[in-house]
């Protein structure tokens, strides 16, 4: 029985912003495989829709793709604009996948953080 | 059995210049079909483009085409890697033209060049036909004069372009996974209803469409995911069978690495419903893909599936955005927080006072301002380190050119009249252009699309 820690999901998981539009997707792979259902229990769209609210987000669909272990974020409205109209230094949102990973916090077993990680 | 091979020499406008090189340099010794591709598009490119040609018809093409192909031109002629690029932008035409003098230049003979028309919507509709349909995306332009309507064409026009036996093919606005689709099409002859292989010749565009993108850039995180040698990363090279099935690999003697991982991380980008990616030649359904690994940097890709496209074609329209000014001013060391703060309040309350009704953000970066909103609401409560770096930022778009050049002048005016010691001001004020998509009947477009071999 593995003792379970608190991380980042930066700890567990990689993940990638792309932009269309006002919209943003952001993708979450974990490291390990046996880190995937603790993703899809645990990182919900509310919890996404939250953390992006004050960028104007409006709602959040996530798909699950366990054939590539990835859940796939859709964030509608959080472009402030997108290249439109935004006044931020990131018009694209390309950063936004590293605030995803660095505030969304999960509760795994130790074994899910990569062996050679930081974080352990 | 064929297997057919293409390689990505760039990703984007401003992609590293040489990257090609060595992805012909590898596509050199394989034996069997090989294609170079060049994805230099954005939505915002192409507006700028028509601008351009508007004043200068010789122009209007990717200013890339100059730094991209003289590079890997003899070779690519010398060995049969046949060139399928957009760096036609608003102008294939006289782009081709000028790939005709690159090639005269570096003594390439018998170069045959084609181009494919058509995904210009003012050619044959007009500014007012194509202002009538709802937007799907993007901001409303009604009321402006539009710059550029152009509709993402599909793989088939760039597989007719290759049939007239050309040795470059130049487009304008393609979907970018019709680059690899294209020569795909041309090579195994799938049918338009071919829906599981299209669907793979999709995918495996979409994977190129980025060029570094899946073979370690922009996924390298130091210390969590290593990528050795960013600094020669090698461009991804795709060994497409006639079944569908790929492996994504990379150039040869080149840094970065091709995992299932930089794999997942290129397949997800951009895309939104993951069972229904639509392009114009076919809905690209991912959630059955499977990855494998097949080798040192060596991923096989199988399991796309596909279903009839839409009826409509989308479209980019632009517009005149106005512009955006953006100013910036470092203050460092002891206290530099509270002074870096103070300078944001006194040009917000300067702007006020002198009547600029625009939506303004002005924020201090080494605050977390990427993530945070125009009010900067986000880092209120939290407990910043008072010393350190930090930099204000002002940014505001206008439609007059004089309200960015005065909120610029607010910021450089800190130098004697503000807080002590800030540095290092830059500003600029870049025009703008805005954009919105719209849906298109495809009887119209394909009516008007069609391939030509452009001579010297």
């Amino acid at each position: 029985m593995s003792t379970s820690v608190t991380v980042p999901l930066h700890a567990v998981a990689h993940g990638r912003a792309g932009d269309k539009g006002n919209r943003s997707n952001i993708s979450v792979i974990p490291y390990k495989p046996e880190t995937y259902p603790h993703l899809r229990e645990q990182v919900t769209e509310a919890k996404i829709l939250e953390l992006f609210r004050h960028k104007g987000a409006t709602a959040v669909t996530r798909y699950d793709l366990p054939n590539l272990q990835a859940l796939n974020f859709v964030i509608d409205n959080v472009l402030e604009g997108g290249v439109n109209s935004a006044l931020s230094q990131d018009l694209h949102g390309k950063t936004l996948s590293f605030l995803l990973l660095g505030e969304i916090e999960v509760t795994v077993p130790r074994t899910c953080i990569p062996e050679e990680s930081p974080y352990l | 059995m064929t297997t057919v091979y293409i390689g990505s020499g760039a990703g984007f406008a401003g992609d590293r210049i040489d990257a090609g090189v060595a992805v012909v340099e590898t596509l050199k010794q394989r034996d069997g079909p090989r294609y170079l591709i060049y994805e230099v598009m954005g939505e915002r490119t192409l507006a700028m483009a028509q601008r351009i040609k508007m004043d200068d018809p010789d122009l209007g093409y990717s200013p890339y085409l100059e730094r991209y192909l003289p590079r890997v031109l003899e070779a690519c002629a010398e060995h049969g890697v046949r060139i399928v690029a957009n760096l036609g932008n608003a102008n294939p035409v006289a782009g081709a033209k000028r790939v005709h003098q690159i090639a005269e230049d570096l003594g390439v003979e018998g170069l045959r060049v084609a181009v494919v028309h058509g995904d210009n919507l003012l050619e044959f509709m007009t500014a007012d036909e194509i202002a009538a349909i709802p937007t799907i995306e993007g901001i409303s332009i009604a009321g402006k004069e539009l710059v550029a309507a152009n509709a993402y064409l599909g793989a088939r026009p760039v597989a007719a372009a290759l049939a007239l036996d050309v040795d470059v093919v130049l487009v304008g606005r393609t979907t970018d996974a019709a680059l690899v689709l294209g020569p795909l099409i041309h090579e195994f002859g799938w049918a338009e209803d071919d829906w599981a292989h299209l669907a793979a010749g999709t995918l495996a565009g979409h994977l190129l469409e980025c060029g570094g993108q899946v073979t370690g850039g922009y996924f390298c995180d130091p210390g969590f995911k290593d990528v050795p040698g960013m600094d020669d990363l090698g461009f991804p090279i795709a060994e497409i069978k006639g079944s569908g099935d790929f492996v994504i690999t990379k150039a040869e003697n080149t840094g970065g690495l091709v995992t299932k991982a930089t794999v997942t991380e290129q397949i997800l980008y951009e895309v939104h419903d993951p069972a229904a990616y639509l392009t114009p030649d076919v809905s690209l359904d991912i959630t059955g893909v499977t990855l494998e690994d097949a080798g040192e940097n060596r991923i096989a890709v199988r399991g796309a599936q596909g279903k009839p496209p839409p009826e409509t074609l989308k479209a980019t329209i632009s517009a005149d955005g106005g512009w955006l000014g953006e100013s910036e001013l470092t203050y460092a060391g002891p206290n530099a927080l509270a002074r870096a703060r103070l300078a944001a309040d006194i040009v917000k309350a300067r702007c006020e006072r002198n009547g600029v009704a625009e939506l303004m953000r002005v924020e201090v970066i080494g605050t977390g301002a990427v993530f945070d909103n125009d009010a900067s609401e986000r880092q209120r409560g939290t407990n910043m380190p008072k010393d350190g770096e930090f930099r204000l930022r002002a940014a505001v778009r206008t439609n007059d050119k004089d309200i960015a050049q005065y909120v610029n002048d607010e910021v450089l005016s800190l130098f004697c009249s503000g807080p002590a010691a800030g540095g290092g001001y830059r500003c600029s004020i870049t025009g703008q252009v805005n954009t919105a998509s719209i849906l298109v009947p495809r009887g119209p477009v394909e009516a008007h699309t069609r391939t030509e071999e452009i001579l010297p």
